[in-house]
């Protein structure tokens, strides 16, 4: 078995799931404070606003990442330059991936006490310090899980961009274990995919309690 | 008088509920005045938290007018309403501190938010926890602190935006009476070194006669008496005065005696004396005091009593008589 092969698909796997965790960060984190601060009853309540960008979320959600990887086809098309390969695939795995990340980063700001961000209220604060100055540091923890559990989903859909002509750990165990049988690489592929979720959990979690002041 | 500093005027608080609305608030009217304590007092649900929330708009009224300082705070927007809640400072009984911040960034915050530099900001924080008596917390997080002296940094962090008024819902209620009493102490410090007004909510007249000058009683959202402490403690006139002082049962039907019996209400009315004593000489009779809750104000008996009735009529009207002729209230009670 050549162990190179490993490697390189590690590299490719990486090179899908952190740009594309990253750019569902950058729209879905947004979004999640926009869901938590415009319902009712929130800081900013916008009903309107937070029905119809709830809808979106939920419906984005709710389509299957493979399909939506055909969906995209040609919107990825015309984003990346060109609808497959491994860079190419980090479109549609953002499209996927931004709703997940926005609901829960939305998740990790209703944790935080709501007696809190009255207080802040009462002292006199706009939205933008209640969200830059509370809400995001009292919910740290929490994201900071939340993030490691985006990222191995992410790590997960990854897996599946081999039907779009995408490389990785999950399309080499794909083409080599199940198409030629080679299931030595299939079974090394698989373990490296699963250190490397383990790694990101273990991180998370450390990270996690690290920035938990709430622990004594 | 001169213009009081907060004044409300027919306050109207009404909270839409499936199926129909609370009247959280039915029209509260009351002064407050600049550099005193005000107490408001009341049952649960009487509507305090909701009346105190108003005042700094973090909730907002359905109806009727909140002025401070002469100025309808109800009309204030964005920014202005903003400088007007750096004006009127609030703690909570669960202190709602900032659990991922040290003690002084809590104290800091509001000098944060409102632009103050860095360095001046620093200097005021390790002041105000002077004045809370926490400099060495300054670098603890609050769940290293005690409830007491999370309460005291609330304090702090309250007054770090230079407020006239602070509000304080409940501030000691989660506190062990000890700890309640230093909180009250330095409430009322506050009060005379910096000349903050302070108004007081609570449900415990022990909080109200310890530090406040005036007190309001809230009941089912209406004021049902006002006045200065003294007055309010000693002349009660409000039923539901009359209840929170532990004068009047807080409700007749769970308060139903095994056998016939008598209430007898001292509502200070009456000299000291051994009415008891008497009523065993001059009626005859053998008095079972089946519960009392009687406490003394200037030298004045306050509360309530309860004796066991004789079953014969003559003998228990003769009993009515002699009390309602030493200038008490009676009331006969039957068991269920
Ligand atoms: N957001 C709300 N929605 C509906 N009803 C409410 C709301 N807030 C308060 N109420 C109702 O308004 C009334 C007054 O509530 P409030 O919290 O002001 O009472 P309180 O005097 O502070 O009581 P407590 O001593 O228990 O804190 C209660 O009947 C309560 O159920
Ligand atoms: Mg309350």
């Amino acid at each position: 078995m050549n162990w190179n092969q490993i490697w390189e698909a590690l590299a490719e796997t990486l090179q899908m799931t952190l740009p594309s965790t990253l750019i569902s960060y950058i729209i879905g984190l947004p979004l999640g404070v926009l869901l938590v601060i415009t319902r009712r009853g929130g800081i900013r309540p916008m009903p309107t606003f937070n029905a119809v960008a709830g809808a979106i979320v939920n419906f984005l959600r709710s389509i299957p990442f493979i399909i939506l990887l055909a969906m995209l086809f040609p919107v990825t098309r015309v984003v990346m330059g060109r609808a497959i390969g491994t860079v190419s695939v980090i479109f549609p795995l953002t499209v996927s991936a931004f709703p997940y990340v926005a609901r829960m980063v939305e998740g990790s700001f209703n944790e935080v006490d709501n007696g809190i961000i009255e207080a802040a209220q009462s002292m006199g604060s706009s939205t933008f310090q209640i969200v830059r100055k509370v809400l995001i540091p009292e919910a740290m923890p929490s994201l900071i899980n939340g993030f490691a559990i985006c990222m191995t989903t992410i790590l997960g859909y990854t897996a599946m961009a081999s039907a779009a002509g995408g490389g990785g750990l999950g399309a080499l165990a794909i083409t080599r274990g199940l198409n030629l049988r080679q299931y030595d690489v299939m079974y090394a592929a698989s373990i490296v995919l699963v250190i490397l979720v383990q790694i990101i959990t273990m991180l998370g979690s450390y990270f996690t309690r690290k920035f938990d002041h709430r622990i004594r | 008088m001169a213009q009081p500093l907060i004044e409300l005027r027919d306050l109207k608080k009404v909270y839409p509920v499936p199926g129909g609305e609370v009247v959280a608030l039915g029209g509260v009217s009351l002064k407050i005045e600049k550099g005193e304590i005000y107490g408001i007092i009341g049952m649960s649900g009487a509507g305090k938290s909701t009346l105190i929330r108003c005042i700094n708009r973090l909730d907002t009224p359905t109806d009727g007018q909140i002025l401070i300082d002469g100025e309808n705070i109800l009309a204030l927007r964005g920014k202005e309403l903003i400088r007007m809640r750096r004006r009127v400072s609030m703690i909570f009984q669960q202190f709602n501190l900032l659990m991922q911040k040290t003690v002084a960034r809590n104290v800091r915050y509001p000098l944060e938010i409102a632009g103050v530099p860095k360095a001046q900001a620093n200097q005021r924080v390790m002041e105000l926890l002077k004045i809370v008596g926490l400099e060495d917390k300054a670098d603890a997080y609050p769940a290293q602190l005690s409830g007491g002296q999370k309460q005291r940094v609330a304090i702090a962090r309250a007054l770090a935006s230079d407020p006239e008024v602070l509000l304080c819902d409940e501030a000691t209620s989660a506190l062990d009476p000890m700890t309640t009493q230093s909180i009250l102490a330095l409430l009322k410090d506050i009060n005379e070194r910096l000349g903050i007004t302070v108004v007081v909510i609570t449900h415990e007249m022990a909080v109200i006669r310890q530090i406040c000058t005036r007190v309001a009683i809230l009941d089912g959202g209406h004021i049902a008496e006002e006045g200065s402490v003294d007055e309010v403690f000693v002349h009660t006139r409000s039923a539901a005065g009359k209840r929170l002082f532990g004068i009047l049962p807080e409700n007749e039907d769970e308060d139903r005696p095994p056998v016939p019996a008598l209430r007898i209400v001292f509502d200070g009315g009456m000299e000291n004396q051994p009415v008891i004593a008497d009523l065993v000489k001059q009626c005859d009779v053998e008095v079972n005091i089946l519960s009392a809750n009687i406490r003394r104000l200037n030298d004045k008996p306050y509360g309530q009593m309860l004796i066991e009735m004789p079953r014969d009529d003559a003998a228990r009207r003769k009993i009515v008589e002699f009390l309602n002729a030493k200038g008490l209230t009676v009331k006969e009670v039957w068991p269920q």
